[in-house]
């Protein structure tokens, strides 16, 4: 048993590392999507500052800065204000549960590399990125302004249809594992098929739950082909429209941070987590399980900024209906067949 | 120590948000007060030990339903409401009633106080303990309860649909 004082200690330094790795991923997610957006289109994307632009996010962070910081007339002032923090701290908030790779010893403290790890995990993520709703809502109302507004109302509406989907398909996943804690889901996918397929549950009859998580998760992050509530042909920004500075930059932030929550749940859940091949050193046994997860991760995100270069965008009511006409009832076939065969087996 | 403290403080929040939903004139700021009540709620099932109940609770009703309201007012445009001196209804039922409800929580919390103590964090409330119930000792009663959530529905549905004849009236909307 830990004292009070060396966990109060071991927990501030793990937050801090955790914010700051998270928020820098941010910064330099938006250059990647730049930089690949940029490639596929036959553009250069940012070169000029830095060497391939690589110092980019940081001349981007100084210029938010120092913009002004508009607010307009018309606005609700309080939750005008309010609305871009709510986003951020939500959206920053679910990254204490996600587990990046197994207990280490540092120092005399054995600890595992995730801030704080408890057995409802996956609740408490879902329960904060649906609590991340009302940043966006907020902010469309309280801006009191048509295009705002109709930005909110929309991101609302996705949030909270592609929600169902999204939980339903992690169910299958509960069920395999028999358990909330996202480090025991991990542990349960470890091994592999016929001695090369790894164990992970997208092999493991969870591929219909992956592509339902997958198309929902797109959607809850307001991302393209689903990101109605900022289509700029229609809504000009959607619901930042009246937002400027360091207001803007925080939807901004609050949107790749959700990106890259995102992508580590799908790593976790569906795709093994941790676990990959290790061998060499004793430091390298220690490093290779986080460097598999952080590939992972990056992988997904490219896949992200991909579909992003490639696909156009849905009309709103075929948006809703493949929420509810397709993705819906695809996530509960998914859930009872996995049910019935678990239930057959044991 | 720290439970107790952190129990009170988000006690008081809660009840301070429940005052703040009665008093705030706007319906978005006491849709707000409302979700600040339901977290701070959360939070107290949190440290009760019922770690699932506190999970559904934020992701439920801070999370969904109270999405709904926000959607609905800002849907609707709800300006500030006008302020009445109250309604006699109000004042001849409503000062006894909470002045009942006070006498009868203190009476039962006096009645019962000292039988047996309870510890913070000590009452079973993990998911398997609740699916377990929910799933074996309480099945029949679940279901029916999830066939009626069902009815409900459905009958939201029938209520909120167009008639048969105006929808065709008015086309399909496309």
């Amino acid at each position: 048993m830990q004292s009070v004082e060396s966990f109060v200690v071991v927990s501030l330094i793990k937050s801090v590392i955790a914010v700051f790795v998270l928020l820098t991923a941010v910064a330099y997610s938006v250059w990647l999507e730049r930089k690949v957006v940029g490639h596929i289109q036959n553009r250069w994307g940012p070169t000029r500052v830095g060497p391939f632009g690589l110092l980019q996010p940081l001349a981007d962070g100084i210029k938010f800065l120092f913009k002004e910081d508009i607010t307009p007339p018309h606005v609700y002032k309080t939750l005008y204000i309010a609305a871009p923090m709510l986003s951020v701290i939500f959206a920053l908030t679910s990254i204490s549960v996600i587990p990046i790779g197994n207990w280490v010893t540092i120092a005399g403290v054995h600890t595992p590399l995730q801030i704080t790890d408890v057995n409802i995990a996956l609740l408490i993520i879902l329960g904060v990125t649906s609590m991340g709703v009302y940043g966006v809502a907020l902010a469309g109302w309280s801006s009191n302004s048509k295009y705002s507004l109709l930005g909110g109302l929309r991101a609302s509406a996705q949030m909270v249809s592609y929600e169902i989907s999204l939980g339903l398909s992690l169910i299958g996943v509960l069920i395999m594992a028999g358990s909330f804690s996202l480090r025991d889901i991990v542990d349960s996918q470890s091994g592999v098929f016929w001695g090369f397929i790894p164990r992970w549950n997208i092999f493991h009859g969870q591929t219909v739950a992956f592509f339902v998580y997958l198309m929902s998760a797109f959607a809850e992050t307001n991302r393209v082909p689903f990101d109605l509530p900022e289509a700029e042909t229609e809504l000009v920004a959607g619901y930042h429209t009246e937002y400027s500075a360091m207001k803007f930059a925080m939807f901004f932030m609050a949107e790749y941070a959700n990106m890259i929550t995102v992508a580590c749940l799908a790593t976790l859940l569906f795709l093994g987590g941790w676990h990959g091949p290790i061998w060499g050193l004793t430091w390298m046994q220690a490093v290779l399980p986080v460097f598999w997860f952080l590939a992972k991760v990056f992988c997904f995100l490219f896949l992200y900024i991909w579909i992003r270069g490639t696909l156009p965008r849905f009309r709103y009511d075929q948006l809703m209906a493949f929420a509810w006409k397709f993705l819906f009832p695809l996530a509960v076939a998914n859930l009872v067949i996995t049910g019935l065969v678990v239930a057959l087996r044991s | 120590m720290l439970h107790l403290a952190l129990f009170s403080i988000f006690g008081a929040i809660c009840v301070a948000g429940a005052v703040n939903l009665l008093v705030q004139r706007h319906p978005i700021n006491s849709a707000l007060s409302l979700i600040a009540v339901m977290t701070s709620l959360a939070v107290e099932y949190l440290l009760l030990g019922a770690e699932f109940v506190a999970a559904v609770q934020v992701i439920i009703y801070a999370g969904a339903i109270m999405v709904l309201f926000v959607f609905v007012i800002m849907l609707l445009n709800a300006g500030e409401e006008e302020r009445t001196t109250g309604s006699r209804v109000a004042i001849l039922f409503g000062i006894p009633g909470v002045l009942l409800g006070g006498v009868l929580v203190a009476w039962t919390l006096i009645q019962r106080s000292g039988t047996d103590e309870v510890a913070l964090g000590a009452l079973p409330g993990s998911p398997t303990i609740i699916g377990w119930l929910l799933f074996h000792d309480f099945l029949l009663p679940f279901e029916v309860t999830s066939l009626l959530i069902l009815i409900a529905i459905m009958g939201a549905v029938v209520l909120a649909g167009k008639p048969e004849a105006e929808t065709q009236q008015t086309g399909k909307g496309h």
